[in-house]
């Protein structure tokens, strides 16, 4: 018998090993492409932009672009950029808190109580994975406007209390990682329930809570809010940067600093919370 | 047994119940937030849907019942919605499945990369997901004049003599959004097949190397597969979910209304109906019918996938 080998796995040859890495490099560029070429074209001049034949590189980066955004955001209309950027960050973070908070909670007894209606109520929420926002568009705006929400953050800031993707993903991330004796320990020695999960569950569940904050700060931060809110000073700043960029072929630099503006925070943060996320997503299988 | 004695068990049956619900008192009130918020955002509003979906509804004046009549509406006589659930289905049948399956082999060759590299390569793969708003850049590299850049390099290389108008073409407009729904494919299933392939133990792949498993293929079909069965499931939720809500991307790429209804999807159709005609009644119809499609479609996923490893 041949050895094992650490680090090569017996059987895989060598050239599907190449086959496999010029599969991904060609796979990776294509996936990357729009990427680099918005960064790109944030950092490119006005001569570079509209060169033909188009280059995909910038030659001579500058700012501009962002000086431009910055000016263009602060004297057109009566909402400054700090307002709307404001806004986006508010609405994030409370919407990020109190859904790692509420939904945890719910989580922690899905996973580790039995109680009459339990099982049913988890079925549901899975079956909530699939609905889209657009789907549930035109009643939540009636039961909005029964609430006397419309044009209030409540509007988005409460329903993001509950997406279903975060009770999902915690529920099962705690019955795989927390061991049951842990809780009956704790109850023994005379912790109460309250004790019990923000001492002792919430601790071992970092990683969930990590992937739950990036998930929810991809949905809050990319809302363009527009369904639910009218006034423009409670806009938020991708609704704000969309107006922007639809100002047509003059607006290509600037459009294309607002889009990597925008989509700095979400890739930032899952940078730097990638490994958890792997971790809670090892979990996230939907058993029959 | 006898009645006496049936209605007994059943008694005693309903006192536990209560008992149980009872007792579990501190966990319902754990709940209680989720819950609420999810029964007034997530579960009343579908049912207020299928109410609505049998009554003709304009906002301003209240519900009048209707039967059938949306639904008959709907797939007897509305031309853009034939058009928009070929599309759907066509978005479904094309990026879906292979959507699926990419996220699954990306994630599967990105595992057997070095560590340091991994890490990486899924940056790159799931970046589209993340970044938001980044598929407007497709916009600017399909625009219609001759400084889009598809059109531009393929002048440059002489293919073409004059701009093609990607995005407002009906002949060239699902072709794009297909590559582009499917560019942003590796979503959150992506990062489930990654991370299950983390927790596959070392030792059943050893133990299939001494059994004489030969190459790669066989090894991912009977170990590999069966292991991941439940991460499998998870993926195919949200395949099902992000294809069959299409509408962003058609939306801000081929404009809405799209040219000749080209490239209207179920989602756009109900957009168009709940947000700019007010028919909530119609609008609620095609959320039903939608809705119900993605329901059966998870089901029948769910059959088919209980057949792996076998």
């Amino acid at each position: 018998m041949k050895k094992i080998k650490a680090g090569r796995q017996p059987n895989r040859s060598v050239g599907g090993d190449i086959g496999v890495g010029i599969f991904l490099v060609l796979f990776g560029c294509f996936f990357a492409f729009p990427l680099v070429f918005a960064i790109n074209n944030a950092f490119k001049p006005l001569n570079e932009l509209f060169v033909f034949p188009p280059h995909l590189f910038v030659k001579n980066p500058t700012i501009a672009n962002f000086n431009d955004l910055f000016l263009l955001m602060n004297k057109s209309g009566v909402v400054t950029f700090t307002r709307y950027s404001f806004n986006s960050l508010f609405i994030t973070f409370v919407g990020t808190v109190g859904h790692i908070f509420i939904a945890s909670m719910a989580a922690y007894v899905l996973s580790k109580y039995k109680f009459p209606g339990g099982r049913a109520f988890f079925t549901m929420v899975t079956v909530a994975l699939m609905f889209s926002g657009y789907v549930l568009a035109i009643p939540n705006y009636l039961i909005m406007a029964k609430l006397h929400w419309v044009d209030t953050y409540l509007a988005i800031i409460v329903p993001a209390f509950a997406m279903p993707m975060g009770l999902f993903l915690m529920k099962q991330f705690m019955e795989s990682s927390i061991p049951d004796v842990l809780i009956e320990a704790a109850k023994i020695d005379g912790a109460k329930e309250g004790t019990i999960f923000f001492r002792i569950v919430m601790p071992l569940v970092k990683p969930a809570t990590l992937t739950l904050m990036i998930f929810s700060i991809q949905n809050l931060w990319n809302n363009v809010a527009t369904t639910y809110i009218y006034s423009e000073e409670k806009k938020t700043l991708p609704f704000a940067l969309k107006t922007l960029a639809a100002g047509g072929v003059a607006r290509t630099g600037v459009s294309a600093a607002a889009t990597v503006f925008i989509m700095i925070v979400p890739l930032v943060s899952f940078l730097l919370a990638q490994s958890n996320i792997v971790e809670t997503m090892a979990s996230s299988g939907i058993k029959e | 047994m006898s009645y006496a004695n049936w209605k007994a068990a059943k008694k005693r049956q309903r006192h536990f119940l209560l008992k149980d619900i009872k007792q579990s008192k501190t966990c319902y009130g754990f709940l209680a937030p989720y819950a609420i918020i999810f029964f007034t955002f997530y579960v009343i509003p579908v049912i207020v849907s299928i109410y609505l979906s049998f009554t003709y509804y304009n906002v301003l004046q209240p519900p009048k019942f209707h039967g059938l009549t949306n639904y008959i509406n709907l797939i007897l006589a509305d031309d853009v919605f034939l058009t928009a659930i070929k599309n759907t289905f066509l978005i479904a049948a094309i990026t879906g499945p292979i959507g699926y399956i990419m996220a699954f082999l990306f994630a599967w060759l990105i595992h057997e990369l070095p560590r340091g590299i991994r890490a990486f390569a899924v940056l790159v793969f799931y970046a589209p997901t993340i970044s938001g708003q980044v598929y407007v850049m497709w916009a600017l590299i399909f625009s219609g004049d001759s400084l889009g850049y598809a059109n531009a390099w393929l002048t440059e290389l002489g293919l073409i003599d004059t701009p093609i108008l990607w995005l407002t073409n009906p002949e060239y407009m699902m072709g794009i959004v297909l590559l582009v729904t499917l560019w942003m494919s590796l979503g959150t299933g992506f990062l489930s097949f990654v991370a299950g392939l983390n927790t596959i133990p070392t030792d059943q792949y050893e133990a299939g190397y001494v059994d004489g498993i030969k190459n790669r293929w066989q090894e991912l079909w009977y170990i590999t597969l069966p292991n991941m069965k439940s991460m499998l499931m998870f993926g195919a939720v949200m395949a099902i979910t992000q294809t069959f809500n299409t509408a962003d991307v058609t939306m801000s790429l081929c404009g809405f209304p799209s040219t000749d209804y080209a490239a209207r999807t179920v989602v756009t159709h109900l957009i168009d109906y709940g947000s700019y005609r007010f028919e909530m009644g119609y609008a609620s119809a095609i959320a039903t019918v939608l809705f119900l499609t993605m329901f059966l479609c998870n089901k029948f996923i769910q059959k088919a996938l209980s057949r792996i490893g076998t």
